[in-house]
């Protein structure tokens, strides 16, 4: 069953990826039924999945490292959990696995890092390294000011985590619930609250 | 018969009408005339389309495992062609259809290739042109053969039809309409009325096609804020839903879907008695014989199926006597400037969906002013509030704030929905180095002569556009914001590229004068008395106020009178 699913599940992606190659509708042409089709495979997938999830296009080491990191990009506050618990480095993992170009964006990142680590002399690897380290490398690629030469592919790197992560983090039901977006629903009419007028009069010129 | 050749089929039934496309025009023509009871043959280039299989709507981001990414991670890449969750709208590239841009010159054309055209995810925003828009008062461009009151009753039955927002507000900038109630601003919108208020610019409730209230049928609007996504209930306009299927029902109407016109065949009097087209899902030609023609296929697909209708009759394209067809090409002066404002910072949390858009607007207001330094003018078109987030939301915050953590996160709480946005959306004067023509070596995939472009602005957009900055940065800071973003470029000053507004016009233009123009103020061809023209080619000048209301109202006052020359015999 599993084996099946996971079969008409590439063989969709396939297909739509051969309608797309052949510009007969080109990017957002996928009609509404062939994205239920493969998010129900994946969901029935994702089902009968047991125990943790599966990487798809990246290895184990290599996805661990990345749900490492975008814990440091959007960890847990007092507000709501953070990119762990809404799956984000799965989200990334999956876009790996239906792009190579992507795959070899997270797959050289994630092994400068590694590298970067040990060139350091703070470990292994990324995981091995002790979190103070860990941080002390993520801040020397991910700051404002600009980094010195040999770190640049690590800086290059960090922007695609940093924006991947923040993304799947906030077009998850726990990112959407964090913000606080209150629509997509039906109104008979619409009506905008006074106290959020006023709140913002307030604090405006206008005032 | 040559050797090889695929046989041509032709249709036995005479259709008193062909439209060709099937959007704000080619919809309009097929209403009213279905409606005079006359049959209608319409085709269209694209697939027919299913609502409630195409459209998106209320779908959240992570119900899809890209997430909208596309699913080989296109958006990320710069490769989608447009948002993955709009309606099934239309691409700047398609592969089987290329066009070309003169060396030097730069233009995209955005073609919308499925039943009911752009309609499906336009703006919506629904202007009336002004009086001295039909009749310019400073001499650079050609007068329209009609007028402002001529024309008045047919926007009052286009308005009354679609449906559009809006309030009386006598400005001879933004003629008054038949209006549906308006929609209440939203909290930014209300700090920008202040903010222009003090600047002394008008910032009005915004007209719009969306139902505020029920009326032909159609629902009214549930303020979800995504009818760009394409509206399942109809509540925002669309010619698919509220012009083709209804006419479809009434049994006088045949869509021939995945028609591609080539083109529109003459009889030995001059006039058309059949359209050519090719059926791209077979690669076969067919043929559709007609009384009447009414060519709606937007405004350079027009100019570029009569320029390929040629015959020792009409060596330069059919109804092209007076060489104007391709000419005239404008787009809108396009700009954009984003902000951030801190009273809107922390906003308390609320659904500020409402309708897709903006639910007030600024019109242009500086018509009488004699010490600015360029012509004509622009409107400006609202954004911000409270989005669903979606992916690349936030690339602007992790891109000005870098780092990660907390910090990052409070950054992101603290700017949604704190960000407002200005498009300036400005009128171009026709000029004689704009315009498309038949590139002599390329056809598409079908072997139809391709269109070649030629575009430049001039200096009058260009000092435009610096106005439009000049104008957003005051009202962005008069609020107490300051504008993202470095000053632009001081070369272009940022402008659009030609076609990327995607409100072409004046390619088959309308006039007085046969020789000057190739449709009379019918939209009828000066030469070919059944052929009509009814997207936005007639267009002799590009107003700053889009386009799809007028070219509802022009096709409307078109589509009758053929009906009535018909029910005459004049044509």
């Amino acid at each position: 069953m599993s084996e099946q699913s996971d079969y008409s599940r590439r063989a969709l992606l396939r297909h739509i990826g051969i309608s797309i190659g052949m510009g007969v509708a080109g990017g957002g042409v996928l009609t509404a039924q062939d994205v239920q089709h493969v998010h129900q495979a994946v969901q029935e997938e994702k089902a009968a999945q047991k125990g943790p999830y599966q990487p798809k296009g990246l290895t184990p080491h290599e996805f661990a490292t990345l749900e490492r990191l975008s814990d440091y990009i959007i960890p847990a506050d007092e507000h709501s959990p953070g990119a762990v618990a809404a799956n984000a480095a799965e989200f990334i993992d999956f876009l790996c696995s239906a792009s190579d170009e992507m795959k070899e964006i997270y797959t050289g990142g994630l092994g400068w890092l590694d590298w970067e680590v040990r060139h350091r002399g703070d470990g292994a690897d990324f995981l091995s390294a002790p979190a103070g380290k860990q941080t002390a490398l993520l801040d020397s690629i991910a700051g404002p000011d600009a980094a010195p030469a040999d770190l640049q592919p690590g800086v290059r790197f960090f922007d695609w985590a940093r924006k991947m992560v923040v993304d799947a983090f906030y077009t998850s039901p726990i990112g959407i619930r964090d913000l606080g977006y209150r629509g997509n629903t039906a109104l008979a009419e619409f009506h905008v609250p006074q106290e959020a007028i006023d709140y913002a009069l307030k604090r405006s010129p206008f005032a | 018969m040559m050797f090889g050749m695929p046989q041509i089929v032709r249709k036995s039934q005479v259709f008193d009408v062909v439209v060709i496309g099937s959007g704000a025009g080619g919809g309009t023509a097929v209403k009213v005339l279905t409606d005079r009871g006359l049959q209608v043959a319409l085709l269209e280039a694209g697939p027919t389309l299913n609502p409630a299989h195409d459209f998106k709507e209320h779908v959240w981001p992570y119900q899809v495992d890209h997430r909208g990414a596309g699913a080989h991670a296109e958006l990320y890449f710069g490769r989608q062609q447009w948002n993955y969750f709009a309606a099934p709208v239309g691409y700047w590239e398609i592969p089987d259809e290329p066009y070309t841009v003169a060396p030097g010159n730069q233009f995209r054309w955005f073609r919308s290739r499925i039943l009911g055209g752009r309609t499906n995810h336009y703006g919506r925003i629904s202007l009336r042109f002004s009086d001295y828009d039909f009749q310019p008062e400073d001499g650079l461009s050609d007068p329209w053969p009609v007028t402002y009151a001529e024309m008045a009753p047919w926007y009052d039955k286009a308005e009354g039809f679609i449906g559009v927002t809006g309030t009386k507000e006598g400005l001879r900038t933004a003629p008054d309409g038949n209006f549906l109630p308006s929609i209440s601003p939203r909290v930014h919108e209300v700090l920008i009325q202040k903010s222009c208020g003090k600047l002394g610019i008008p910032c009005i409730p915004s007209r719009m096609a969306m139902l505020t209230r029920s009326i032909n049928g159609r629902a009214a609007c549930h303020y979800c804020g995504q009818c760009g996504r394409g509206c399942i209930t109809a509540s925002a306009f669309s010619s698919s839903q509220a012009m083709v299927f209804p006419a479809m029902k009434t049994g006088k109407l045949t869509v021939f879907n995945g028609a591609m016109a080539r083109e529109l065949i003459a009889d030995d009097t001059g006039k058309v008695n059949a359209v050519s087209y090719v059926d791209k899902a077979t690669r076969t030609e067919q043929q559709v014989r007609c009384r009447a023609v009414v060519v709606a296929a937007s405004a350079c697909e027009s100019a570029r199926l009569l320029l390929n209708s040629k015959s020792p009759r009409f060596p330069n394209g059919i109804a092209n006597g007076s060489g104007a067809v391709g000419r005239y090409l404008t787009d809108s002066v396009g700009y954009g400037l984003s902000g951030y404002v801190p009273a809107l910072a922390g906003l308390p949390r609320h659904n500020s969906d409402g309708i897709d858009g903006m639910h007030v607007y600024v019109p242009w207001w500086l018509y009488d002013d004699k010490r600015k330094d360029f012509p004509r003018g622009y409107h400006i078109e609202l954004g911000g509030g409270f989005h669903m987030p979606m992916l690349g939301s936030f690339h602007g915050v992790c891109a000005q704030y870098k780092g990660y953590g907390r910090k990052l996160r409070d950054h992101i709480r603290e700017e949604y929905g704190a960000s407002v946005y200005f498009a300036g959306r400005g009128e171009m004067i026709p000029n004689k180095d704009s315009y498309c023509d038949i590139d002599p070596q390329r056809t598409d995939a079908w072997g139809i002569p391709v269109l070649r472009f030629h575009f430049q602005w001039s200096d009058n957009e260009i000092r435009q556009v610096r106005h439009m900055h000049q104008t957003f940065a005051s009202i962005v800071e008069t609020m107490g914001g300051r504008a993202y973003g470095s000053a632009p470029d001081p070369k272009t000053a940022g402008i659009s590229t030609g076609g990327t507004i995607i409100h072409e016009a004046g390619t088959v233009r309308m006039g007085n004068d046969p020789s000057q123009s190739v449709l009379n103020k019918y939209c009828q061809s000066h030469e070919v008395s059944n052929l009509f023209v009814c997207d936005a080619a007639p267009f002799v000048s590009q107003p700053d106020k889009n386009v799809t209301l007028s070219i509802v109202a022009f096709a409307w006052r078109a589509s009758e009178y053929l009906a009535e020359e018909m029910r005459k015999g004049n044509v």
